[in-house]
């Protein structure tokens, strides 16, 4: 009896020990980054471009830019990403094309983001002629958090329960309306995760925006999804490694990485609260 | 009659659930459907207004006419049968939104815009349902706060809403508690002079209450289909009797 319950607390110690480091990991990183940062932090950083060589100045054209390539991203992936959801668990007979789809989706997931960034470069940037762009970007980041999209999506639709598809069904109501009204509006909460976890992802990438939408240096604030612009994430990258001043400027890149993770929490918290909302209104 | 069954069989992939079954169901009257599980009853009911067209791999064979038409001729539209033929499931299973939209949802989506017309069609709908009294003051409630006899009847509120011709219950009391289930039968004693009422059930005790006409059914084929009292009393067939006796089943 005792050697089993002496068991049972090892376990239990493990278990609580791994959640312990992972947490603490996590609030590591970001107290050092605010340690390091948060010196860098003042209005003017805020909201001034970079001037001097980028060693003086704000971030302000950055954070802009950051801001409008994850909305855009979001803005391409979170429908195209429904919908080939809902076509995958409500429409589809399951069968060997839909697990070539499915496969397909998984490869995607598993690319390296700077593939994206070069097909992003090829198709959008060249052949498309978008330049290099918030619209350039966007496409490409909204590639790239698909298959997170599809996935989570494609879990919330299966967890509605299937007797609220029969029930509507068997009253007279169509399989396009039961699945907008019914299962789409259940399964928003999972939908939403999804989407927190794609803003992340799109937010803090690099490499894929590099070719596709990110500039050096601007000053100047995009005027329409046809300007390039600075991004948070590619301007830590430039100060970093491709700078004249790469010691000198160690603040201003805390001061980013800070403000960068700031922003991708701020966006998470309002997709955080829209779930909640949404979760209030459904239960069963 | 409103509904026939000619020569029906139905396949789940190769595995044939219901054989040759030939029934008539008459209006205004409620059939019961008895047996043991898996003998085909559910399947049939489920036949009759298509919802077995949700599960792949299966397949129809013979005919059912509503009204004189075959429901699974290449014209027909399975959801103009589903607005004429209503359901009522095992379990409770009421949408997650307030008493009100849950009666409201499939009238609103078939037309009816009016919403004095909506409001008195969910006062109708639920005093059908014997519900009314309990709910009237809390209509904007979600559905999910109601127990589970309410919610029964919630969903057989829902059902009438859509005026159908019929009724198709399959096995409405087996989740609810007893006082919950007399409601019910008590309900469908009245709900029969405006519907006709067709119920699966596993209770041989409520088949021999509520009901004019039983089926019964084993191993996919309609052993015996008779008037309920002369079935519970002097059964034309052994098998019906051993298994109302409950020598088996």
């Amino acid at each position: 009896m005792k050697w089993r319950y002496f068991r049972q607390s090892v376990f239990f110690g493990v278990v609580r020990l791994s959640a312990l480091i992972i947490t603490l990991a996590l609030l590591g990183i970001i107290a050092f980054l605010f340690y390091n940062g948060i010196r860098a932090i003042t209005w003017d950083f805020l909201t001034l471009p970079p001037t001097d060589s980028m060693t003086k100045g704000g971030i302000m054209p950055a954070i802009v830019g950051t801001f409008y390539l994850t909305v855009g991203a979001i803005a391409v992936a979170l429908p195209l990403g429904v919908v080939s959801a809902i076509y995958l668990t409500e429409y589809a007979k399951q069968g060997l094309f839909i697990r070539i789809i499915r496969v397909g989706v998984n490869c995607l997931a598993g690319v390296p983001s700077v593939v994206f960034g070069l097909f992003g470069l090829g198709f959008f940037v060249v052949f498309l002629r978008f330049g290099s762009s918030i619209l350039a970007g966007s496409l490409t980041l909204g590639i790239l958090i698909l298959p997170t999209i599809i996935g989570s999506a494609e879990e919330a639709l299966k967890a509605v329960p299937q007797t609220f598809r029969e029930a509507s069904l068997a009253l007279g109501v169509t399989k396009w309306r039961t699945i907008s009204r019914i299962v789409l509006p259940s399964a928003l909460p999972g939908v939403l995760t999804g989407a927190i976890l794609g803003v992340g992802r799109a937010a803090g990438e690099t490499a894929p925006i590099m070719f596709t939408a990110a500039a050096f240096f601007t000053a100047a604030l995009p005027k329409s999804i046809f300007d390039e612009v600075m991004a948070l994430p590619y301007h830590i990258y430039v100060l970093a490694t491709a700078g004249t001043h790469i010691e000198q400027t160690r603040p201003l890149q805390y001061g980013t990485a800070l403000i960068l993770i700031a922003l991708v929490l701020g966006i998470d918290l309002f997709a955080i609260i829209m779930r909640s909302a949404v979760r209030r209104k459904k239960r069963w | 009659m409103i509904i026939t069954t000619r020569n029906v069989d139905f396949f789940y992939g190769d595995f044939r659930a219901l054989s040759s079954v030939t029934l008539d169901f008459e209006k205004n009257r409620v059939t019961a459907l008895i047996g043991p599980s898996g003998c085909g009853k559910s399947t049939l009911l489920r036949l009759l207004n298509r919802m077995n067209d949700l599960i792949f791999g299966t397949r129809v064979e013979g005919e059912i006419l509503f009204e004189g038409r075959n429901i699974y001729a290449p014209d027909v539209d399975p959801v103009e049968i589903r607005q004429r033929i209503g359901m009522v499931f095992q379990k409770p299973n009421p949408f997650p939104k307030s008493i009100f939209n849950n009666i409201t949802f499939a009238p609103k989506l078939s037309g009816i815009r009016d919403s004095r017309a909506m409001e008195a069609l969910v006062e109708e709908s639920l005093k059908q349902a014997v519900l009314w009294d309990e709910v009237k003051d809390i209509l904007d409630k979600s559905a999910m706060t109601l127990s589970g006899g309410q919610q029964q009847r919630l969903c057989i509120a829902r059902a009438l809403a859509m005026k159908p011709d019929v009724l198709l219950m399959d096995e409405p009391t087996s989740a609810l508690d007893p006082i919950s289930t007399a409601k019910i039968e008590e309900l469908i004693e009245v709900l029969k002079k405006r519907y006709t009422i067709i119920i699966v059930t596993h209770n041989m005790q409520q088949a021999a209450r509520i009901s004019e006409y039983t089926g019964f059914f084993y191993l996919g084929k309609l052993i015996e289909f008779n008037a309920t009292e002369k079935m519970f009393t002097n059964p034309d067939v052994k098998q019906t009797e051993d298994y109302i006796t409950g020598r088996f089943g």
